[in-house]
């Protein structure tokens, strides 16, 4: 797993916010991300290599192109963080009892 | 989230949580320890490099607590230390801050089914030891209690931001 810590700190740069929130619905090169950003290129491929070290972004190629997408990892990291590990497994061990006693119920 | 009951607990080397399960004691003791593949978070909660398709708990004192990757790999979780059916199950969590297997580890994880007049069932878990994190701990504990508190998130989001700017400065 991932630690959040460490995404956290990834996300605490403003920019390198702004070049994960641009990744959340596509997938694209650091040349296309950097686009109407008022970046450089090379700044966001900095960028990418740290939200990349954080387990933010995964890296893929397509040809000579290197293409960056979000690691879902790291956002599950983030979100077990924020809500709380044993508060999501045992609402969701809740959600798996109840279904079975229902079905028991019914048989 | 389902509905859970929040304790005033403050031990910083426990976490406690309740949850009300509107199912017989003996149905949500066998989804907890025989189905628990069926519910447990896997794609978010596990350790091994495969897919992880399945949670098992061998029904012993000393059985293992894994996980089964989809190329039938298995990655250890812990140990069963008190198995008491449709009672009380006490596990070892030997899953390290960097969350890979520390067989010396040796967090504890006790779950307690307890019937209500109702039919329903009241689960209690607590996870305790977790002073074995050592500098780690409260870092742990967060992660696996609930911060609730938004206010005090975006405090500690902030701090974490400036701690950053400060650095890349």
């Amino acid at each position: 797993m991932i630690s959040a810590e460490r995404a956290l700190d990834a996300l605490g740069d403003r920019t390198r916010r702004r070049v994960f929130a641009r990744l959340r619905n596509r997938t694209c090169s650091a040349g296309e991300l950097a686009q109407g950003m008022g970046v450089t290129r090379s700044a966001v491929s900095q960028h990418l290599q740290v939200l990349k070290a954080a387990g933010l972004v995964v890296v893929s190629a397509d040809g000579t192109r290197r293409l960056y997408q979000v690691d879902r990892r790291g956002v599950d990291a983030l979100r077990r963080w924020l809500d709380g590990f044993w508060d999501e497994t045992l609402g969701a061990f809740k959600e798996a009892a109840e279904r079975a006693a229902a079905k028991a119920r019914r048989s | 989230m389902a509905e859970q009951i929040v304790l005033n607990w403050t031990d910083p080397n426990s976490v406690r949580k309740v949850v009300k399960v509107q199912a017989p004691r003996e149905v949500a003791w066998q989804v907890f320890t025989e189905q628990m593949g069926t519910w447990w978070p896997l794609a978010v909660y596990k350790i091994g490099k495969a897919n992880a398709v399945d949670a098992i708990i061998e029904p012993r004192v000393g059985g293992r607590w894994y996980e089964r990757g989809d190329d039938g790999s298995t990655c250890d979780w812990g140990r069963v230390l008190v198995w008491e059916p449709n009672s009380r199950l006490v596990l070892s969590w030997d899953i390290n801050a960097e969350f890979q297997y520390d067989p010396a580890l040796q967090t504890e994880i006790e779950v307690r089914f307890i019937a209500e007049e109702d039919g329903s069932t009241r689960v209690e878990l607590e996870h305790r030891r977790l002073d074995r994190y050592g500098d780690r701990r409260d870092e742990m504990r967060t992660i696996f209690d609930k911060t609730g508190d938004w206010g005090q998130l975006l405090a500690s989001f902030a701090q974490r931001a400036e701690t950053s700017a400060k650095a890349a400065e």
